[in-house]
């Protein structure tokens, strides 16, 4: 089959001179020369080394701890149980946002109390002269569990004598939507489709482990330097340390990645508890393995779809269960489950759906946010279903999407009205269109494409209510300095903020400076998480930068003697439009401000839109700012002999709205498609009885060099999201189609749907051989 | 056993430091102050504490301090710096092959050794170069595109010496 990728509705799109372009990115060079000092990297005088004391049993009652031993090693300086800390608790599904709404009953102790639920709850901590010390100093922390029944999966823990893993029942969140009428939707269906789909616990494996250190100043303020998404955190350590909000620092330090992992709380509380008691410098930096055991992994979900729909393939119900397993504390499941939940159907039109949704307590590590926060989950599911359902009609996949796709105007299942541009059509044409000829089959070798289409929220739930700021302010000299306290993770943050304060104010990208992620000193801009840095702190920059555009455009108005119309700034000059000789370099027209007492800077807020929440009844009601919507086709080879899955092809199409940098764009996609990949083919963070069978990269293998062929981009541009010139966000949405891609794929290479991920060879053979034995039993 | 003092010569800088037998080369390199020299795993599976042990690259995870004694360590910070960049480093910058920059200095020491053997490699010897080398933010296309582009770059300025080569 060949497609042809749909003509674009015209887009008059203004030229910009900075934003756009593919422009190195600030923070590149000093990463490349290896100058960037990251979390771990810190060493303070007299500073103390820590190390934590975790659980190696997933749900026991500690009859037994003795420290004492411990303590009383030569050298070490502090051993911290939950006995030294009343009412330390870690409030564990609150992002940490201002403003924010706060859940009840979801509190994890910061060192266990009495019981441990995970492998790998933390239960002591030490802080000992060096490393070694510490090291030694947990190994003479004696411990006696008495060992308690576990639960291990969600499914076993729902039933009625189930061992709880915290009162009164396992059900940590649950959520519904109705919409429409779902028995008349079914009746009127040619066909019912039903199917279920598995996924893993998956973890994030960013290179830098969590790492962090922490001092007490001489205002008596603990300062944390840590790798994290959210510097907002401080008010949540704060009262887990027992002191005022402004007692905290978090200064954020450029993350060696975080896709969601380094969201919650990390090492912030381990450091301040230690700061405070020694009133000495602390380090704690995780291991590897400490990484992969005390940390979130992204969601297993159980997803069953059961869609009534008509011989042209327009669907006319959809009935959704979900079931998420949420490990041994709640942290953002609640949440992840309601993206799920959201997203569910797709990004199609279904007016007849229920959806209903629940999230599991398990004695296993804890879930939370991973990159598409629930929302590759559900697609996994719905692009699944999408194709079994083209299956089972003999029509194109494309042709079974497209004739039920959201178009603007539309609402999606709780709803929203979607308000900007839908290309769906549009990028899963073009998807298609550039894998180009279809590989032909070798023998036993099998090729097979695969399309998903998806949606994906970006910016936050809009009933928390979020905000940004960021600070704008031009020098004497013509330079700029911005300060925000967005956190950069790599994907470009701090970068994008600058490109944009560089298209308002006319100045190279060299001539700006940006401070950012620090509690204390950056205006507070919000978590780098939701795929919302972009949008929110780019449209407060936007504003801020605005702001000082419009000062020394009023003043210059003055000198030239022309309108504000007729002025333009570029290359570190205010000029006159119709002729660009008559220009004043910036340093001289700041100086004329500076002299009249006018305002160099502006601290811009930026407010999302604010709602209620939703219909508990219903589940209808605006939830998010806006979606990105895009697509990815994926051709595989599939080796019928061995089971081995290879990736051949993999083309990824976003609309971005507007491509703010598009070399880091281009990255985003690039690598989000690569852990969707992944996540489809190899990945999975096995435990058994609550036990991690993968604490390390030997074991628990992400894609290398030579695992997939470099996914080609496609960036489309609308113009029509509500980020700054239009943009949307790509973070996250980068990821979300990719493994449901790969799994259509197989299924169409092979004929038969594995409807479990990670598509191992163990998997593919079986459904093979059920296949057959299936074909046999017909015969 | 006994520490004992241990020569290592860093960046072209000598260093005489004395270590236990069980500390690795990561460690003491860390130890000196190279923090471009990035600890991920700590047994081999990531690369990002990649470093040219007399001209080869090693995880230095995997050396012992002891065993470099004497030997002559070029990390990537020894490659080039931000004024004098290495046309790897320049390279890496200019194509979005950095994200979050942790694997970077690793992956920069692994590309640095294909070019010092193959000066024009293929797209598929790049991949294969780097591939004990974890990137988890860019999926290595442009990694490999930034190899391509310094490979292309050093061959147009001809043969020169480049910092951090021999010593």
């Amino acid at each position: 089959m060949k497609y042809q990728a749909k003509p674009l509705p015209p887009i008059d799109l203004p030229e910009l001179r900075q934003v756009g372009k593919p422009l190195r990115r600030v923070d590149a060079l000093s990463k490349a020369v290896g100058a960037t000092v990251y979390a771990g990297d810190f060493l303070l005088p007299n500073m103390l080394h820590a190390k934590v004391f975790r659980s190696s049993e997933p749900s026991a009652r500690i009859k037994r701890l003795d420290v004492s031993k411990a303590k009383g090693l030569p050298g070490v300086v502090c051993v911290l149980t939950a006995e030294d800390l009343p009412n330390a608790k870690l409030t564990t599904d609150i992002p940490g946002q201002t403003g924010q709404k706060q859940r009840a009953g979801s509190d994890a102790p910061v060192l266990a109390i009495d019981v441990v639920r995970f492998v790998g709850e933390p239960i002591a901590l030490v802080a000992a002269e060096t490393l070694d010390l510490a090291e030694r100093a947990l190994e003479l922390i004696e411990i006696e569990y008495e060992l308690s029944p576990g639960v291990f999966d969600p499914k076993g823990a729902m039933q009625p004598d189930a061992p709880v893993v915290h009162e009164p029942d396992n059900i940590v969140a649950r959520w519904k939507i109705r919409k429409g009428d779902l028995a008349a939707g079914m009746a009127a269906a040619d066909l019912i489709v039903d199917n279920t789909f598995r996924m893993p616990f998956v973890e994030h494996a960013y290179l830098e482990p969590e790492a962090g250190v922490a001092w007490v100043d001489e205002q008596g303020v603990i300062n944390i330097r840590v790798c994290t998404q959210v510097v907002e955190h401080f008010r949540s350590v704060a009262r887990a340390v027992g002191v005022p909000h402004n007692k905290i620092r978090v200064r954020g330090t450029m993350v060696g990645g975080g896709f969601g992992g380094k969201e919650d709380i990390t090492v912030e509380i381990f450091l301040a508890l230690l700061a405070k008691h020694t009133r000495r410098p602390v380090r704690l930096a995780y291991t590897r393995e400490e990484s992969f055991i005390a940390q979130s992994k992204r969601h297993p979900f159980i997803i069953t779809h059961r869609t009534g729909v008509k011989k042209n393939g327009r669907i006319t119900a959809a009935e959704i269960k979900m079931i998420a397993d949420s490990g041994a504390y709640p942290y953002l499941s609640p949440y992840v489950l309601l993206y799920a939940t959201i997203m569910a159907p797709g990004p199609y039109r279904v007016d007849n759906l229920h959806v209903d949704s629940v999230a599991v307590a398990t004695n296993q590590s804890f879930t939370s946010a991973f990159r598409g926060f629930g929302g590759p989950q559900a697609c996994i599911a719905y692009e699944q279903q999408m194709d079994e359902i083209a299956k089972a009609l003999n029509i194109d996949p494309l042709e079974a999407r497209r004739i039920n796709y959201l178009k603007t105007g539309d609402c999606n299942a709780t709803g929203q009205v979607i308000e900007s541009a839908t290309w769906l059509e549009e990028t899963a044409s073009r998807a298609l269109e550039a894998l180009g000829e279809k590989t032909l089959d070798s023998g036993p070798v099998k090729v097979g494409w695969g399309l998903a289409s998806y949606f994906q929220s970006y910016g936050r739930i809009t009933w928390l209510h979020d905000t940004s700021r960021a600070w704008v302010g031009i020098e004497l000299d013509g330079t700029v300095v911005v300060r925000c306290g967005a956190p950069d993770l790599g994907a470009g943050q701090v970068n994008s903020l600058c490109q944009i304060v560089t298209e308002i104010l006319g100045v190279p990208l060299k001539d700006v400076t940006i401070y950012s992620a620090d509690s204390a000193a950056t205006p507070l801009a919000g978590t780098s998480t939701a795929t919302r840095q972009l949008y929110m702190s780019g449209n407060a920059v936007l504003q801020a930068a605005n702001a000082v555009r419009e000062v020394l455009l009023e003043r210059a108005q003055k000198h030239f003697e022309e309108g504000m119309d007729h002025l333009d700034i570029a290359d570190g000059k205010v000029f006159v439009k119709r002729n660009p000789e008559e220009a004043l370099p910036l340093s001289q027209l700041a100086a004329m401000c500076a002299a009249e007492g006018l305002s160099l800077s502006n601290l811009g807020l930026f407010k999302a839109p604010f709602t209620e929440g939703i219909d508990p009844k219903t589940g209808q009601g605006r939830v998010f700012p806006d979606f990105t919507f895009g697509a990815q086709a994926v051709e595989v080879a599939v080796d019928t002999e061995t089971g081995e899955v290879a990736v051949l092809k993999s083309v990824a199409c976003h609309d971005v709205g507007r491509a703010i940098n598009p070399a880091a764009v281009e990255g985003q996609i690039a690598g989000g498609s690569s852990q969707g990949l992944g996540y489809a083919i190899m990945e999975e963070f096995a435990l058994k009885e609550g036990r991690i069978l993968m604490p390390s990269l030997s074991e628990y293998l992400v894609p290398t060099s030579v695992d997939f062929p470099p996914t080609q981009v496609i960036i489309l541009e609308s113009g029509s999201g509500v980020g700054p010139f239009g943009a949307k966000g790509i973070g996250e949405p980068a990821l979300t189609p990719a493994p449901a891609a790969a799994a259509n794929a197989v299924a169409d290479a092979i004929g038969v749907r594995v409807r479990d991920l990670p598509l191992t060879p163990e998997r593919v053979l079986a459904a093979l051989d059920r296949a057959q034995l299936a074909a046999e039993a017909c015969v | 056993m006994r520490p004992k003092v241990v020569t290592l010569d860093v960046n072209r800088k000598r260093h005489h430091v004395v270590l236990a037998p069980n500390v690795t080369l990561l460690q003491a390199l860390r130890e000196l102050g190279c923090t471009d020299v990035k600890s991920g795993c700590e047994k081999g599976d990531c690369g990002a504490c990649a470093v040219l042990l007399d001209g080869k690259a090693v995880n230095s995870c995997l050396v012992l301090a002891w065993q470099a004694d004497g030997s002559e360590i070029i990390t990537n910070a020894g490659l080039g710096t931000v004024d004098d960049p290495h046309p790897l480093q320049e390279a890496f910058a200019d194509s979005g092959a950095v994200q979050c920059g942790y694997c970077t200095p690793g992956m920069i020491i692994a590309a640095k050794t294909l070019l010092d053997r193959n000066p024009h490699p293929t797209e598929e010897e790049i991949r294969e170069a780097i591939s004990g080398n974890l990137c988890r933010c860019t999926g290595y296309g442009q990694i490999v595109q930034a190899v391509q582009i310094a490979a292309e770059r050093m061959a147009a300025a001809g043969p020169v010496t480049v910092t951090g080569q021999g010593g």
